[in-house]
C-alpha cells in the first residue's frame, strides 16, 4: 500500500535506523516533555489559563482585520513601517528592495519559521547580501545547509558530537566534546556579525494590536541584538501571531515558554514598540513589519480555522509519538508534527506532495492533550483526510479496499463469511498458532509483528448456538 | 431500575467477534456477574472507525446507519473497546452533522453506548468480580479510550479489587502503542518502532502480564512480543476479570 510518495518512506527508515537521531530525539523530547509538566504543574490553575489562552487567540482570529489594522496604524504612529505581503514572493521583494536601496551587505537574523517558509536567506544571498542566523541551532542549521527540524529547537535532530564535528570541519574549531566550548565558538563568529550588520530581521512571537509592540522570545539574547544593534530592524509576521491586548499577551506568555520548554519565561523576551525615538541613544533607525499573509486568510471561518490559533511552542512535536521517531525532517516538510501536518496541505493545497502528512499519525490524541490553546489537532487530520477522498486525491488501491471492507461490513452474510475464509487462510498460514507472513500488502504487519489466527466460530455464531441450545432444553 | 431486571446489549465489535470470541464471551459473563441480563442484537458487523479514519465518510456513514438500525430500540450498548465506543459516541455525530433526520437517532444512540469499564464501574457501581489473579500486573491505557472517553480509573479500580494480583505502573503508560488501524500497515516502519518501544517498556516493569482495554493495542503489542519471544503477553480487561487467561493466550 503505497500511500505515501517514495521519499517519505526512505526519510522514515533513514530515521528509525540512525541511532544517533534516536538518542538526540530522546534526550530532548523527554527534557522537553518533563519540564513542561513540572512547569505546569506549579501554575496554579493551568487549565483555566489554557481557556483564557485559546479565547485570546480566537478573538484574535474573530477580528483579525480589525485587530490588524489597529497594529498596523499603532506602529506607523511611532515612527514604524508596514507591508502587507498577500504573499512570499511580495515578503521577500519587500525585504530584499528594502536592503538594497539601503545599501545592506550584512543581515543577523533571530529565527523566524516565516523567513524559512518564503525562502528569504536566499533570496538575500542572491543579491550577495552576508545573512547570518543567529539563533545557535539556525546557525549550525546554515553551517550543515539543512532545513530545521522543530519550530523551537532547531537541531533536536543533532548529537553535541555532531555540532562539534559540524564546527571542527567549518569553523577550524579545536576538537572539543565541552558544549560551552562549543558555544562560545558560536558567540565569537557571531558577536563579529552583530556589531557589523547593517540590518536585522527577526520573527515575531506575537502582535500586540493596542500598542503596535511585536514581541519577540529567545533564550539566547540574539533576538536582542538583532533587534537593536542594526540600524534597520525588520520584523516578519504571520498575520495570525496577534494578540488584542497586553494584558493579553502576559497570559500568553505565562504558556508559551512553559509549553516549549518548560521554563517560566525564556531568558529574554523582547518587545519592541517601533524604531529608536529621537534622542535615544540605541535602537535601530528604521523599523519595518512585514505582515505575510501566504494562505493563512484562506483557513479563516474554513472548518480549519483552529489552527491559526497555534503559538507554534512546538509542545505537539515533542509529545507526538511518531515525532519522536522521525523528527521534523522525517516528515519532509517545513511545519512538521501534528501541527504541521495539518498547516502544510492547508497552506499548499491537498496534492501529492501533501496528503501523506495526515496519514502519519495513529491520531492518539496526545497533541491535543498537550496543546495550550487547545486546538483538535486529531479532528482537522480526520477532516483533512477525509477531503483527500472528497477531492478525489486518495490513492484508488486504498479506495478500493476500503470499498470492499464496506461492502463486507454492510452484510451479516458477508461479514461471516469473510471471517470464515480468514480463518481458512490463517490457520493454513500459521505456525504454533500464530501467523509469521502475510501475503501482500498485509506483509507489513508481518515484517515485525506475528498475527493471531481468526476464531473457526465467531462470537456471535457461538452465542447463537449456545442459545438456541437453550431454547431447545 | 434494579440491576436484576437491566438488560444490556451486547455489541463485540469485529476484531473480538471474529479473532478473540472468548473476550465477549468474558465481557457477557463480567455483566451477569454484575447482576444484568445480556442479549446480544442480531447481525451485528463492525463500528466503520476504520472508514471513518480513512476519511470515507461516505462509506462509514453507510456502516453508521445500519448500526443505528441493528442497536435501536435494544437498551443500553456495551462494547469491549473504548475505541468503539468512542467512534459511536463522538464520530457518529460528525457522519451526520448535515442530516437532521439521522442526528436524533445518533444522540440517542450514543447517550446508551458505553465501553465495558465504564459501564460496571459508574453505571453499575460495581468495582468487585471476584476476580483473582496471583502475580503482578502492568496496564497499558488504550488512545482512544483515554482520551476520547476518558478511560484510566475504571479499569484501575477494577484490578484494584483483584485478589492476588499487584499492580505496577508502566513507564508513559499512555504512550500510543502505534496500531492506529491501517497505520499499523500504511506506516508500518513507524507503527514497528512505536510497538517496540511499548514492549520496552512493559516488560521494563517486570510484570507478568499487561492488561488493556482494547483487542486492537492488545493484537499490536502481543504481535510484537510474540515475534520477540519474551515470556510476557497482552490480556484484555475483560479476560482478566473473568479469569480465563489459558483461552486468552492461546490465541496469541
Amino acid at each position: 500500500m503505497a500511500a505515501a510518495p517514495v521519499h517519505f518512506y526512505e526519510r522514515v527508515n533513514r530515521a528509525v535506523n540512525d541511532p544517533r537521531l534516536q538518542r538526540a530525539l530522546d534526550k530532548a523530547t523527554g527534557h522537553f516533555i518533563l519540564m513542561r509538566r513540572q512547569a505546569l504543574e506549579e501554575m496554579l490553575d493551568p487549565d483555566v489559563v489554557r481557556d483564557r489562552a485559546r479565547a485570546i487567540r480566537a478573538e484574535a482570529l474573530a477580528h483579525l482585520d480589525e485587530y490588524l489594522e489597529q497594529l498596523a496604524a499603532n506602529i506607523e504612529a511611532h515612527g514604524g513601517h508596514v507591508h502587507w505581503a498577500s504573499d512570499g514572493a511580495s515578503a521577500r521583494q519587500y525585504i530584499v528592495d528594502l536592503a538594497r536601496a539601503r545599501n545592506v551587505r550584512t543581515i543577523v537574523k533571530s529565527k523566524s519559521m516565516a523567513s524559512e517558509e518564503i525562502s528569504l536567506n536566499a533570496a538575500l544571498e542572491a543579491q550577495g547580501i552576508h545573512v547570518f542566523e543567529t539563533d545557535l541551532g539556525e546557525y549550525v542549521i546554515q553551517l550543515a545547509g539543512e532545513t530545521p527540524s522543530h519550530f523551537v529547537a532547531p537541531i533536536i535532530h543533532k548529537t553535541t558530537d555532531q555540532v562539534a564535528e559540524l564546527f571542527v570541519q567549518k569553523l577550524q574549531m579545536p576538537p572539543t566534546d565541552d558544549a560551552q566550548a562549543i558555544a562560545q565558538t558560536a558567540r565569537r563568529r557571531l558577536r563579529q556579525a552583530f556589531l557589523t550588520a547593517d540590518m536585522g530581521i527577526s520573527g515575531v512571537n506575537f502582535g500586540v494590536a493596542e500598542t503596535g509592540t511585536v514581541v519577540i522570545v529567545t533564550n539566547e539574547g540574539n533576538g536582542r541584538l538583532t533587534t537593536s544593534t542594526p540600524r534597520i530592524h525588520v520584523a516578519l509576521m504571520g498575520i495570525e501571531r496577534l494578540v488584542p491586548t497586553v494584558d493579553d499577551l502576559l497570559v500568553m506568555l505565562q504558556l508559551l515558554a512553559r509549553s516549549a520548554t518548560g521554563q517560566r519565561l525564556s531568558a529574554y523576551t523582547t518587545l519592541v514598540t517601533g524604531p529608536a525615538r529621537p534622542g535615544e541613544p540605541d535602537g535601530p533607525e528604521e523599523f519595518h513589519l512585514v505582515l505575510l499573509d501566504n494562505g493563512r486568510s484562506r483557513i479563516l471561518g474554513t472548518d480549519y480555522a483552529e489552527a491559526l490559533l497555534c503559538i507554534r511552542c512546538g509542545a505537539c512535536l515533542n509529545h507526538c509519538p511518531i515525532f519522536q521517531e522521525i523528527s521534523g525532517h522525517g516528515y519532509g516538510a517545513l511545519y512538521s508534527g501534528p501541527i504541521g501536518a495539518v498547516l502544510t496541505p492547508l497552506f499548499q493545497g491537498i496534492n501529492e506532495d501533501t496528503r501523506y502528512l495526515p496519514q502519519a499519525s495513529s491520531l492518539c490524541g496526545a497533541c491535543k492533550e498537550v496543546c495550550p490553546v487547545r486546538i483538535d489537532i486529531p479532528r482537522m487530520l480526520l477532516q483533512l483526510r477525509h477531503d483527500t477522498v472528497k477531492q478525489g486525491k486518495a490513492p484508488a488501491m486504498e479506495r478500493l479496499q476500503l470499498a470492499l471492507w464496506r461492502l463486507a461490513m454492510s452484510s451479516p452474510g458477508l461479514y461471516a463469511l469473510g471471517g470464515k475464509i480468514a480463518h481458512w487462510t490463517l490457520s493454513r498460514l500459521a505456525r504454533h498458532g500464530r501467523v509469521r507472513r502475510l501475503p501482500p500488502p498485509l506483509n507489513a504487519w508481518t515484517k515485525s509483528r506475528d498475527f493471531p489466527v481468526f476464531a473457526p466460530r465467531s462470537f456471535q455464531e457461538r452465542w447463537a448456538a449456545r442459545h438456541s441450545e437453550q431454547q431447545k432444553n | 431500575m434494579a440491576n436484576q431486571q437491566r438488560l444490556v446489549a451486547l455489541f463485540p465489535t469485529c476484531i473480538v467477534d471474529m479473532i478473540y470470541p472468548e473476550i465477549a464471551e468474558a465481557t457477557a459473563m463480567l455483566l451477569e456477574r454484575a447482576g444484568v441480563t445480556v442479549v446480544v442484537p442480531p447481525g451485528q458487523t463492525c463500528c466503520g472507525q476504520v472508514a471513518f479514519n480513512s476519511g470515507e465518510w461516505r462509506d462509514a456513514a453507510s456502516i453508521a446507519r445500519r448500526n443505528l438500525k441493528v442497536l435501536c430500540g435494544w437498551g443500553d450498548v456495551v462494547m469491549p473497546s473504548g475505541s468503539c465506543a468512542a467512534m459511536i459516541r463522538h464520530s457518529y455525530a460528525q457522519l451526520f452533522r448535515n442530516d437532521p433526520s439521522l442526528l436524533a437517532a445518533t444522540h440517542e444512540l450514543a447517550a446508551r453506548t458505553y465501553e465495558l469499564t465504564e459501564y460496571l464501574v459508574d453505571i453499575l457501581g460495581v468495582t468487585d468480580l471476584g476476580a483473582r489473579f496471583n502475580g503482578r500486573i502492568t496496564i497499558h491505557d488504550a488512545c482512544h479510550g483515554l482520551r476520547g472517553l476518558g478511560l484510566a480509573r475504571q479499569l484501575r479500580l477494577l484490578l484494584a479489587n483483584v485478589a492476588g494480583a499487584q499492580i505496577v505502573e508502566a513507564p508513559e503508560h499512555d504512550r500510543c502503542c502505534g496500531f492506529g488501524g491501517l497505520f499499523s500497515v500504511k506506516q508500518s516502519t513507524i507503527s514497528s518502532a512505536m510497538v517496540a518501544r511499548k514492549v520496552e517498556m512493559l516488560c521494563a516493569t517486570g510484570a507478568d502480564v499487561a492488561v488493556t482495554g482494547d483487542a486492537s493495542c492488545m493484537t499490536q503489542i502481543n504481535g510484537r512480543m510474540s515475534r520477540l519471544g519474551v515470556p510476557m503477553r497482552v490480556l484484555h480487561i475483560a479476560q482478566l476479570l473473568a479469569g480465563t487467561p489459558k483461552g486468552a493466550l492461546q490465541n496469541t
